[in-house]
């Protein structure tokens, strides 16, 4: 029973639509569209206007060894985060599930990380993470080196991915806790009468029935930690020391803004774009055909 | 021997009182029946049986083990549930041996005993479906069967087949009875359904309220209802009740100064506040003008075919009869009605309990106009 309504002017619709439809073409598709026509294109040296170079861009970053480094990175950083954020929020999900006291607290408690701005979750996690104060500090001070993310790269890496995964925590646990409370109590009741222990029922009975939540999670775990991790690393390490916190989108942005390669940026950001459709259409096409249990 | 033992079991939600105190025996090999309205507290004591809830108060034991404390892996029932809650994402084969599975028998011992269990339901031919692809009586085989697989000592129902259309349902009450007769193994069935509690229970539980009103076989349960509660709730259609009180004349006044002839009562209940009850199959349609007869006015008929009930006034209040006969009778016609005082059933007023009759009546004089 599908109902229309139907607007016998012709102009009002468009008119209704007109300020979303600005927004997406203003904020999307133009800058879109230039960056395609600078991935394409390569400034003179003295000026006067672009010259069409082909593929040339793209033939140079995936010819350069420091480009597929933040490949590697941005993978390693976008699994490991993904990893750590949604195996903590579905940790969370499961104990505010089973209705241990304190449930209602908890759930508005975990979402509100989601609410708190990267960068300044990024200044805050600095802080905590500060070599030389505070809990760490201490530490340090009991076995000198062992911590500094001002040195040490991986320090550095870990630091990022820790306060990333943190950010996301409350958005996969909302989605986490939603799903299971979705799924009849009495299941989980049966899998109490056959045996099952609570991690046993998670493993083999709630896991499962939430799958399709879980890809979902997954998916956009990754995208946010292709894209939403600029702000993070902008704040708190500015890519280093020694580039060991750049991933693809800070490298770009890097190149196009600091270094003036604007071409070589958009070539970068049409290759991540590119990742992101591709992780999204993934989704769509796999998540929206799986089987749904009633 | 005693399967199951309740003493004072009680339940408390915050601050309601969901079951205030119960105290049943369950015999081994018997079939019960907790029987009662929504609500009334059925569910939550299966519940706790199953350990799936918690006991506030009180202490149940299957077998000689006291189980309060025990989780329900380690009590040895099995249960049946409402909405069957099979593991959707598992074939017919896994569902069933899910527990076998997670008590860590080798998967061969395990295949042959799913199997074994599949074929004594008529599953067999739908080990690999998942639940998703059953119907609803196949289903609620595969929720049996998956109960059964495990040889618990207690088998326990939660309204089992109130999901099922009524064909589906005579079927499988028939089914549970003869799996009971074979398997004999202890089994409680909660239900609201009175025609599948009394065709399945050795013994009834009625509860009421968080209040078990009587224990007893189906038949006592009907033929002596141990309260208004229960007189009124077993029995379809339900039995006529009449409020009023047996006058020194002979009478008993009700409604509008309504007066039935009841000349032989006891005594010992003289003005006393009663409610009279009697059951529709017991009351008779008799000729005008039979000595002692109650005068009705018929407000409406109910055609069921092989008889039809008749819905009466009599002075303000209402009296249901079965009747068999088949003539033109229609609304504002005068019937006239009698009973057996044998068939009449007292009840407080105060408490809702049953006042006994049968010593303070002569019986010789039991019956009017016979």
């Amino acid at each position: 029973m599908e109902r229309r309504a139907y607007y016998r002017n012709g102009t009002l619709p468009w008119l209704l639509i007109a300020p979303q439809l600005i927004l997406v073409l203003v904020f999307f598709y133009w800058p879109t569209s230039q960056a395609l026509y600078w991935a394409f294109t390569l400034e003179q040296p003295w000026g006067g206007g672009n010259s069409w170079v082909g593929l040339s861009n793209f033939l140079s970053i995936f010819g350069d060894g420091r480009y597929w480094a933040t490949v590697g990175r941005s993978a390693f950083y976008a699994i490991a985060a993904t990893g750590i954020s949604m195996v903590i929020a579905l940790t969370l999900a499961m104990f505010a599930d089973r209705a241990l006291k304190g449930t209602k607290l908890f759930q508005s408690v975990f979402v509100w990380p989601y609410a708190i701005a990267a960068p300044a979750a990024g200044v805050a996690f600095r802080f905590i993470f500060a070599p030389e104060a505070g809990i760490i500090g201490s530490i340090n001070e009991m076995w000198p080196g062992i911590w500094n993310p001002a040195t040490n790269g991986g320090h550095a890496l870990a630091m990022v991915i820790v306060c990333h995964a943190w950010l996301g925590i409350g958005y996969n646990f909302i989605f986490f806790l939603a799903a299971l409370q979705m799924l009849p109590r009495s299941l989980t009741e049966a899998g109490a009468m056959d045996g099952a222990r609570p991690f046993q029922r998670m493993i083999d009975l709630q896991l499962p029935l939430i799958a399709p939540t879980v890809f979902f999670l997954l998916i956009m775990n990754l995208i946010s930690s292709f894209t939403d991790s600029f702000g993070l690393i902008d704040v708190m390490t500015e890519g280093g020391p020694i580039n060991s916190t750049e991933v693809m989108v800070y490298k770009l942005y890097v190149d196009g803004f600091k270094g003036l390669d604007y071409s070589g940026a958009a070539a970068q950001s049409i290759v991540l774009m590119l990742l992101v459709i591709a992780l999204t259409f993934v989704q769509f096409r796999w998540v929206e055909k799986r089987v749904h249990y009633n | 021997m005693t399967a199951i033992t309740l003493s004072s079991v009680k339940k408390r939600y915050q601050k309601t009182d969901v079951v205030h105190g119960v105290d049943v025996e369950i015999e081994s090999g018997e079939f019960v029946v907790i029987l009662g309205p929504s609500g009334c507290g059925k569910s939550t004591l299966l519940r706790m049986i199953a350990g799936l809830e918690e006991i506030t108060s009180g202490t149940i034991a299957i077998g000689d083990t006291v189980v309060n404390n025990l989780e329900p892996r380690e009590r040895g029932c099995a249960m049946v549930f409402q909405n069957y809650a099979l593991y959707p994402h598992m074939s017919v084969a896994q569902n069933i041996g899910y527990a076998l599975k997670v008590a860590g028998m080798p998967r061969a011992e395990r295949d042959a005993k799913v199997l074994k269990v599949a074929k004594s339901v008529s599953l067999e031919p739908y080990l690999d479906r998942k639940p998703g692809e059953l119907s609803g009586g196949q289903r609620q085989r595969v929720a049996m069967a998956r109960a059964m697989v495990r040889e618990p000592k207690v088998f326990l129902f939660d309204e089992p087949f109130s999901n099922l259309d009524a064909k589906l349902r005579v079927a499988m009450r028939a089914e549970v009875r003869s799996l009971h007769r074979g398997l004999g193994v202890t089994s409680v069935f909660v239900t609201h359904d009175q025609t599948e509690a009394m065709t399945l229970a050795d013994r009834l539980i009625i509860m009421n309220a968080g209040v078990v009103e009587q224990v007893g076989k189906p038949s006592e349960v009907y033929n002596r209802p141990a309260s208004l509660f229960v007189a009124d709730f077993i029995g379809s259609p339900a039995m006529n009740l009449v409020r009023g009180f047996f006058a020194d004349d002979g009478y008993f006044r009700h409604g509008k100064g309504g007066m039935i002839h009841l000349p032989t009562i006891a005594p010992n209940l003289l003005s006393k506040e009663v409610s009279v009850g009697v059951r529709p199959e017991n009351v008779r349609r008799v000729p005008a003008g039979t000595k002692g007869a109650i005068n009705a006015v018929v407000d409406y008929i109910e055609e069921l075919g092989a008889s039809r009930l008749i819905y009466a006034d009599v002075d303000g209040s209402r009296i249901v009869a079965v009747d068999s006969a088949n003539d033109a009778l229609g609304t504002g016609m005068p019937v006239h009605f009698a009973f057996d005082t044998a068939d009449l059933h007292v009840f407080s007023n105060d408490d809702g309990r049953r006042l006994d009759i049968a010593t303070g009546l002569a019986a010789t004089a039991a019956l009017i106009n016979a």
